[in-house]
C-alpha cells in the first residue's frame, strides 16, 4: 500500500482515516450475514435487546456518524482557515493493467465530507426505526445486512476519489436496492417492482460507463500532456475537473458527449423525466428502505455525480454561457411532471415518491442553472424532512391504517390519534413547501432565486409553479391523512381488501411484516389507531428537529452562510469581496447585467493572485465569479484564466446573489396560494362533497382526459412495456420466427434436396472410382509403414530411453551445424 | 572462470546418466541417473551465471530444478515400490506388457 502524496497537509486524523467510515458498515455487513442469524433476543429486565444481527449494523452506522462527525469538525476547521482549499486526496493501488493504475481512495472535500456525515445520519436513524417495524420480519437479518451494505456503497461513493471507485459504490448501491425493494418477493408485484428499478437504473448505468469511459481517456492524455502523471491516473475526479476546466479547444467536443453520457446516467439513478418510472414502484419495499432510499442515497446518487464532477457538465453543457442547456430542461421538466402526478396519488408513499422525483428535479435545475451550492444545500435539507416523511407515512401505516397506505380508505383524522406523528409530519410537510423559516426554504428559494438572477427565466417561472404544485400536494395528503372523518382501516374498520390491485403494495408491506409477527404488542387486540412506540417516534422526532434546524446552515434571511463557507469548492485564491453587500448586485427586477460589471470591476481591483496571509478568517464572501455580458469572466472556468504557480482550478466559479425578500416573495405567494387552493380544494371535495365538484372528470371530458393522463402517468410505462419492449422485442421475435421458417428452413431443404442429388453423382464417380482407390491404397502403405515400424514398440523402456535421447543428440547436432 | 571446466564436468555428468538410463535394468538405478541428468543441466545453469556476472536468475533455475527433482524421486520411488510389490522385481526390461 502506497499512500500518494495529498497536495496538502493532512490537517487531522479523521480526515486522514476517512476511509473507515464506508469500510466499517462494509465488514459490518459480512458480520451480519456469518453470524447474525444465530444471534438470539436477549431479555433484560424489561427490555428486550434485539438479536438477528440488527445491532451489529446499527453498531457499525453509529461508529461511521462517529468518524463522519469527527471529520466534519475537522473539516470546518481546515477549511475556515484557508482561503484556497484543493480537495485532500490520498489512494491505494487497487490493480493495474496494462500501464492502467486503479486506485481505490478517499477525496476529502466540503462535498464529500457533507454527503457522508449525511449518510451516516440518516442510515443511522433509519437503522433504528427498523428495530421496530420489521420486528419479527422472517428475513430481519437479510434486511439489515442489506441495509448496511447499501448504506456502505453511498458512503464508497461519496467518498470516490475516482471514477472506477464512483461506480464501484454506485453499483453497489443498484444492487442493494434490488435485493431491499424486492425484500418480500414472495410477492410478484414486488420482485416485479425491483427488477423495474433495477433494469431501469442499469438503462442509465450504461450512460455512466460510456460517459466514464470518453472523458478518462481524454484526461490521461490531457494529463500526459501536462506531465501531471505522478499527481493523477485519468479516472481521477479532480484530474477530469482540472482538464474540463483548462478549457482545450481540443477537447470541446469530447466533454460534451462525455458529460452527456454522464448525465444519462444520473437520469437514470435519479429518477428525473423519461426514466423516473422505477422510483413509485420502489415504494414496494418497506418503508425504511423507501426512507433511506429517498432521502440521502440511491436517488442523490445522480445529482451527487452532477456536483462531483460539476466542471464537466458546467463546460460540457455550457451552463451560465447558454440560455438553456439540458441539465436544466431536465430537472425543469421533473418538477412539473412528477408534482401533477403527485396529486392523483391514493398511496401515500407514492404521493412522497413523486415529490422525491419532483425535489430531485429542483437540484437538477439548480445545478443546470449554475446554482451548485443551493442545489447541493437542498441535497442537505431535502434529506431530513424526506426522510421524516416517509417515516410519518411508516408511523401512520404501522399503527395507524393497519399496514394499509392508501390515504382514501384507511385514512384520515389520524391527527388526534397520532400526535406526535401529526406534528413531525406537518413540520416536514412545511420544509417541502418551502414555508419560510423552514430547511426546505432556504435551499429551494435560493435555486429559484439563481435561476432567476441568472436570467434562466423560464426556469425561474418552472421554480415557481413547482412550489404552487409542492404545497398543494402536500396539503391535500396531509388532509386526506390525518385530517377529515376516519375511514377504513383508520375508524377501526379492518376488512380485508388485499385482493385489491392497488392496495397491493401496502398489503405486501403489511402482511409479510404482520403474519410472523408474533409478539406484535399492540395489534393482539386489533385496539384501532394510536401513537407508534418510542423506537419509531424518536428517529421521527429527531428528524422533525432538524427540518427546521438543518437549514440554520446556510440562511441568506439569517444572513448565515456557514454551509457555503465549509461546503463550496474554494478553487483558487479568494479575497473578501466585500463588494457583494451593496445595492444593485445581484438584483434581478433591474437589468442585472450592468450590475454584475460594476462588481466585477469592484472585484478586478482586489484581483486574484495574492492569497491572504495563513489562518485568517475570511468572512462570508461571494468571491468565486462574476458574470459580465451573460459570461462567467475572469476565474475557473473562464477561457484564458490560468491559476496561480502551485494552485488548481478544480471547480468552476459560483455566481452568487445577495438574497432580498422582495425576490422571495413570488415564491411565497405560490405557497400561500396552493395552501389555501388545496384546503378549500379538500374541505370542500372530500368532507362537504360539493356538488360541483365530485364527479368533475365524470362529467367535464378536459377534466376526465386530464385526470385520465395523469393516472396513467403519462403513459410512460405504456410507452417502455407495451410500445418499447413488445415494440422491439416481439415484431422482432416475428420478424425473426418468418426469417427461420421462409427463408432459413428453405435454405436448409434445398441444401438438403441439392445434397442428395451431388451424392448421387458423386457415389458413382469419385465414390467407387477415385477414393475407393485412395483408401484401399493408404490401407496397404498403413500395413507396410506398420510393419516396418514395429521393432520399434518393443515395450523396453531402455530402448525408448535410447531412441529418445538418440533424437535429442540428433536434433543438438542439427542445432549446432545450422548455427555455426 | 573456469566456465569450460565447468560445463565439462556437466556433459561428463549428463553422458554418465544417459548410459546408466539406458543401460541399467534396475530402476532404482535409472532414478539415480536421471538425478545425475538433473544435477548435468543445474551445473550448466550455474556454469553460464556465473559467466553472466552471477546472474541470479541461474541460481534461481537451479533451485528449482532441485525442488523439482526431489519430487520427481519421490513419485519415481512410489512407483518402484508398487512396480515391486505387484512383480516382485524391479528389472525394468521385464516390464514390457501394457497391462498390469
Amino acid at each position: 500500500m502506497n499512500a500518494s502524496a495529498s497536495t496538502s497537509a493532512v490537517p487531522g486524523w479523521f480526515l486522514d482515516n476517512a476511509y473507515l467510515i464506508p469500510l466499517i458498515p462494509a465488514i459490518a455487513f459480512v458480520a451480519i450475514l456469518a453470524v447474525g442469524k444465530r444471534i438470539p433476543d436477549l431479555r433484560v429486565g424489561r427490555f428486550t435487546v434485539p438479536g438477528g444481527g440488527s445491532l451489529i449494523g446499527i453498531a457499525s452506522m453509529v461508529g461511521s456518524l462517529v468518524l463522519a462527525a469527527g471529520a466534519a469538525l475537522q473539516w470546518i476547521d481546515y477549511a475556515d482557515g484557508h482561503s484556497y482549499t484543493a480537495p485532500i486526496r490520498r489512494t491505494w493501488v487497487w490493480w493495474q493493467s496494462g500501464g492502467i493504475e486503479i486506485g481505490l481512495g478517499q477525496q476529502i472535500d466540503g462535498l464529500s465530507v457533507m454527503a457522508l456525515l449525511l449518510v451516516a445520519f440518516i442510515s443511522t436513524l433509519v437503522q433504528i426505526y427498523s428495530l421496530e417495524y420489521l420486528k419479527g420480519d422472517r428475513r430481519y437479518t437479510h434486511f439489515f445486512a442489506a441495509l448496511t451494505l447499501f448504506s456502505s456503497g453511498m458512503l464508497v461513493m461519496v467518498l470516490a476519489e475516482n471514477m472506477v471507485q464512483l461506480i464501484l459504490g454506485w453499483e453497489l448501491m443498484g444492487l442493494c436496492s434490488f435485493m431491499l425493494i424486492g425484500h418480500w418477493w414472495e410477492d410478484g408485484a414486488n420482485s416485479r417492482a425491483s427488477l423495474k428499478a433495477f433494469f431501469t437504473v442499469r438503462t442509465g448505468d450504461v450512460g455512466l460507463l460510456v460517459g466514464t469511459a470518453i472523458v478518462a481517456l481524454s484526461a490521461q492524455k490531457w494529463i500526459n500532456a501536462n506531465g501531471l502523471q505522478d499527481q493523477y491516473s485519468g479516472f481521477s475526479i479532480e484530474a477530469i475537473s482540472r482538464w474540463a476546466l483548462a478549457g482545450d479547444p481540443q477537447y470541446k467536443s469530447v466533454i460534451t458527449w462525455g458529460a452527456v453520457a454522464l448525465f444519462i446516467a444520473a437520469i437514470g439513478k435519479s429518477g428525473q423525466f423519461p426514466l423516473h418510472t422505477w422510483l413509485p414502484d420502489a415504494m414496494a419495499g418497506p418503508t425504511p428502505v423507501s426512507s433511506l432510499l429517498h432521502s440521502s442515497t440511491m436517488v442523490v446518487a445522480g445529482v451527487f455525480l452532477v456536483a462531483r464532477i460539476y466542471p464537466v457538465f458546467f463546460e460540457g453543457l455550457r451552463i451560465l454561457d447558454t440560455d438553456v442547456n439540458f441539465i436544466a430542461v431536465i430537472g425543469g421538466v421533473t418538477i412539473i411532471v412528477a408534482a401533477l402526478l403527485a396529486f392523483v396519488q391514493t398511496d401515500i408513499k407514492k404521493v412522497l415518491a413523486y415529490s422525491t422525483v419532483s425535489q430531485l428535479g429542483y437540484m437538477m435545475m439548480g445545478l443546470g442553472v449554475g446554482a451548485w451550492t443551493p442545489a447541493v444545500f437542498h441535497i442537505w435539507t431535502h434529506a431530513f424532512f424526506k426522510c421524516c416523511l416517509f417515516l410519518c407515512a411508516g408511523s401512520v401505516a404501522h399503527s395507524g391504517s393497519h399496514h394499509s397506505f392508501d390515504m382514501k380508505k384507511d385514512m384520515g383524522g389520524l391527527a388526534r390519534k397520532m400526535p406526535v406523528t401529526f406534528v413531525c409530519w406537518v413540520v416536514s410537510s412545511m420544509a417541502l413547501a418551502g414555508v419560510p423559516f423552514f430547511a426546505g426554504w432556504y435551499s429551494k428559494d435560493e435555486i429559484i432565486d439563481f435561476a432567476g438572477a441568472n436570467q434562466y427565466w423560464w426556469f425561474f417561472g418552472i421554480g415557481i409553479a413547482g412550489a404552487f404544485l409542492t404545497t398543494a400536494y402536500m396539503t391535500r395528503a396531509t388532509y386526506l391523512t390525518f385530517l377529515g372523518k376516519p375511514r377504513g382501516a383508520a375508524a377501526g374498520i379492518h376488512e380485508d381488501s388485499h385482493g385489491d390491485a392497488h392496495a397491493a403494495h401496502g398489503a405486501a408491506d403489511a402482511h409479510a411484516a404482520h403474519d410472523t409477527h408474533d409478539s406484535h404488542d399492540d395489534h393482539g387486540a386489533h385496539a384501532g389507531p394510536h401513537e407508534s412506540p418510542w423506537l419509531i417516534k424518536a428517529p421521527i422526532a429527531i428528524l422533525a428537529v432538524l427540518s427546521i434546524a438543518a437549514g440554520l446552515l446556510n440562511a441568506p434571511a439569517l444572513n448565515i452562510f456557514k454551509f457555503e463557507e465549509w461546503v463550496e469548492p474554494k478553487a483558487e485564491p479568494v479575497l473578501l469581496d466585500t463588494g457583494y453587500a451593496s445595492e444593485g448586485t445581484g438584483d434581478y427586477p433591474e437589468s442585472s447585467k450592468e450590475a454584475h460589471s460594476e462588481g466585477a470591476a469592484r472585484s478586478a481591483l482586489v484581483s486574484a493572485g495574492e492569497e491572504p496571509a495563513e489562518g485568517e478568517k475570511k468572512k462570508p464572501g461571494y468571491p468565486n465569479g462574476r458574470i459580465e455580458e451573460g459570461k462567467l469572466t475572469g476565474k475557473c472556468g473562464t477561457p484564458g484564466y490560468v491559476p496561480p504557480e502551485g494552485k488548481a482550478c478544480y471547480a468552476p466559479g459560483i455566481l452568487h446573489h445577495k438574497f432580498k425578500w422582495v425576490k422571495a416573495l413570488p415564491a411565497l405567494a405560490a405557497v400561500v396560494i396552493g395552501l389555501l387552493l388545496s384546503a378549500a380544494f379538500c374541505v370542500l371535495y372530500y368532507q362537504r362533497r360539493n356538488r360541483r365538484l365530485v364527479g368533475l372528470t365524470e362529467r367535464n371530458a378536459l377534466a376526465r382526459a386530464g385526470y385520465k393522463f395523469l393516472w396513467n402517468k403519462y403513459y410512460l410505462d405504456h410507452l417502455y412495456e407495451k410500445v418499447i419492449v413488445r415494440g422491439v422485442a416481439h415484431p422482432l421475435a416475428r420478424a425473426m420466427y418468418w426469417v427461420n421458417q421462409n427463408i432459413l428452413d428453405g435454405i436448409v431443404n434445398g441444401a438438403g434436396r441439392t445434397g442428395r442429388k451431388v451424392g448421387e453423382i458423386t457415389y458413382k464417380v469419385v465414390d467407387q472410382g477415385l477414393v475407393d482407390g485412395v483408401v484401399n491404397g493408404s490401407g496397404a502403405a498403413a500395413r507396410g509403414t506398420g510393419s516396418a515400424l514395429r521393432p520399434t514398440q518393443s515395450g523396453k523402456v531402455s530402448q525408448y530411453g535410447a531412441l529418445l535421447f538418440a533424437a535429442a543428440a540428433l536434433a543438438a547436432l542439427i542445432l549446432v551445424l545450422v548455427n555455426s | 572462470m573456469l566456465v569450460n571446466q565447468f560445463l565439462l564436468l556437466g556433459a561428463v555428468l549428463f553422458a554418465i546418466g544417459v548410459y546408466g538410463v539406458i543401460a541399467r535394468k534396475n530402476a532404482v538405478l535409472v532414478l539415480m541417473s536421471i538425478e545425475l541428468i538433473l544435477n548435468a543441466v543445474n551445473m550448466n545453469l550455474i556454469a553460464f551465471a556465473l559467466r553472466n556476472g552471477g546472474d541470479a536468475a541461474g541460481h534461481t533455475f537451479a533451485l528449482y530444478i532441485i525442488a523439482v527433482a526431489a519430487a520427481e524421486v519421490g513419485v519415481g520411488l512410489a512407483l518402484v515400490l508398487l512396480v515391486y510389490r505387484n512383480r516382485r522385481s524391479i528389472a525394468l526390461d521385464e516390464l514390457s506388457e501394457m497391462k498390469g
